[in-house]
């Protein structure tokens, strides 16, 4: 049976993470590939590095933290963040990234959307979604952290990047994100129903309950999180056992495999 | 031990060739036929679609030295677009032959009620004999990450390896034949689970494989 995945995002500049991350087993909690590393030793189901500053400097460094990680790191790993070419998607995806997520440069540039799908498959593309609700069962798309209306519709804006090839969708509520008081359930239905393709929930996760929901009434495929690991409230472990307890199918645990000695 | 890794210009070549860097191989990456002198094990893994990935390995020189190891029953790990290729043709790429080692075709899942598609994420897999050593220590039915729209499907359901449930589809998940096994899902990206399989592969392959000596 197909699992709900579990999936940590860690939001990255100038190759640091900010916002913190607070485990208690690392030495250097705002090395990226240092928190990738401990959330695949969680067993996490996949990894989201988001460049929040997305500029074109950065870049390199983003490659550089991406090609470490994916040394050790095998579980799928998206990038986003100032990706706004084919080549720009080439290059992440050459460093060892499975998907590459857009946003603002779909918006500007829809065909970019059936370019990358062209060039490496849907799989590779997910686009992301910041949504905010405008009136009831209605959202609007907004770029710039929330701040720019783009005069789009939500879910007509997912059925047409859908339709371009898109491989997933990350959607977030840009009235939940930030507010730990649960994930917006009508937009993520919403759009879930609209679209064929799988769609991951994001913002407004406060506990494992909230997850359930979005996972059950949302009818989200995925849930991304991240404060509610970062800080050690909860680890993906106990995420998953909470679902598994309340019939949401998760990969379950395993005994940690290694090739190699210590 | 030489393991050939297959680069035909669009596989996810990085990550299956940093796997087998982690369980202690070290993979050659090969582009053409003088590539694969001495090899033992040949990995085709695969990204990019059914047609791209038969032109580019003829353009490479790779068609007829890939069917020739495998018909010599030699070590094949086929993965995603390397399973594929394995059989006649695809839904995808409609009119271009694939390698025909494989009777069968590779189909696309039928787009019914709230089935997404691509099948993206972890699925339990289903061995059709547990008992080989192939699956050793991953327990009875075994997460893996899958990321897919197509399938092959096997005329001869006896080379059947594992299945995977998705919608109202009961895919072959995997066939084996000999030495060749070749799988649908990424064991490459499936963590410990993916890890265990591609070092059963070597082993199970090659007896005296060095890895065997420094097992946990």
């Amino acid at each position: 049976m197909l699992a709900k995945r579990i999936i940590p995002c860690l939001d990255v500049t100038d190759g640091r993470v900010v916002k913190g991350v607070n485990f208690v087993d690392l030495i250097d909690a705002g090395d990226p590939v240092e928190c990738a590393l401990a959330y695949n030793a969680q067993q996490a189901d996949e990894l989201v590095f988001l460049d929040i500053t997305a500029s074109s400097d950065n870049r390199g460094t983003m490659v550089d933290v991406v090609r470490r990680t994916a040394e050790h790191c095998f579980i799928p790993l998206t990038v986003g963040g100032g990706i706004r070419t084919v080549e720009n998607m080439r290059e992440m995806l050459l460093a060892g990234a499975d998907k590459v997520a857009i946003n603002t440069s779909a918006v500007n540039h829809p065909d970019l959307v059936d370019a990358g799908a062209k060039a490496f498959g849907s799989q590779c593309v997910v686009v992301a979604i910041d949504a905010k609700r405008e009136g009831p069962g209605k959202w609007g798309v907004y770029t710039h952290g929330g701040r720019t209306p783009v005069g789009l519709d939500a879910v007509e804006w997912a059925r047409e990047i859908w339709r371009r090839g898109a491989g997933e969708i990350l959607l977030t509520s840009m009235d939940a994100d930030g507010t730990q008081a649960g994930y917006d359930l009508g937009l993520t239905a919403a759009v879930s129903s609209a679209v064929g393709i799988p769609v991951i929930a994001s913002g407004g996760a406060g506990n494992l309950d909230h997850m359930v929901d979005v996972l059950d009434a949302g009818k989200a495929d995925a849930v991304l999180a991240a404060s509610i690991f970062h800080f050690g409230k909860h680890t993906v472990g106990e995420a998953k056992e909470h679902f598994a307890a309340r019939g949401i199918p998760v990969r379950p645990i395993t005994r940690t495999f290694r090739a190699t000695p210590e | 031990m030489k393991i050939a890794l297959i680069d035909y210009g669009a596989g996810n070549l990085r990550s299956v060739a940093n796997a087998l860097r982690e369980i202690g191989a070290d993979p050659t990456i090969a582009s053409g036929p003088q590539d694969l002198e001495g090899a033992t094990h040949l990995i085709l893994p695969g990204v990019g679609s059914f047609g791209d990935c038969m032109s580019e390995l003829t353009k490479r020189g790779l068609v007829e030295p890939i069917r020739e190891w495998v018909k010599q029953g030699r070590p094949y790990l086929g993965i995603c677009l390397g399973y594929q290729i394995l059989f006649d043709s695809s839904e995808e790429s409609p009119g271009v032959s694939g390698l025909g080692l494989f009777r069968g075709a590779v189909r696309r899942f039928k787009e019914v009620d709230s089935l997404k598609i691509p099948h993206m994420g972890w699925n339990s897999v289903i061995p059709t004999h547990p008992e080989q050593e192939l699956w050793s220590e991953l327990g009875a039915e075994p997460f893996f990450y899958y990321v897919h729209s197509f399938f092959p499907v096997p005329d001869d359901p006896s080379v059947i390896a594992a299945q995977t449930e998705y919608g109202a589809d009961r895919f072959a998940a995997a066939i084996g034949q000999d030495k060749l096994f070749a799988c649908q899902y990424h064991p490459e990206k499936s963590q410990d689970a993916g890890l265990r399989l591609i070092r059963n592969f070597l082993i199970f392959t090659e007896k005296d494989l060095e890895l065997a000596a420094t097992a946990p």
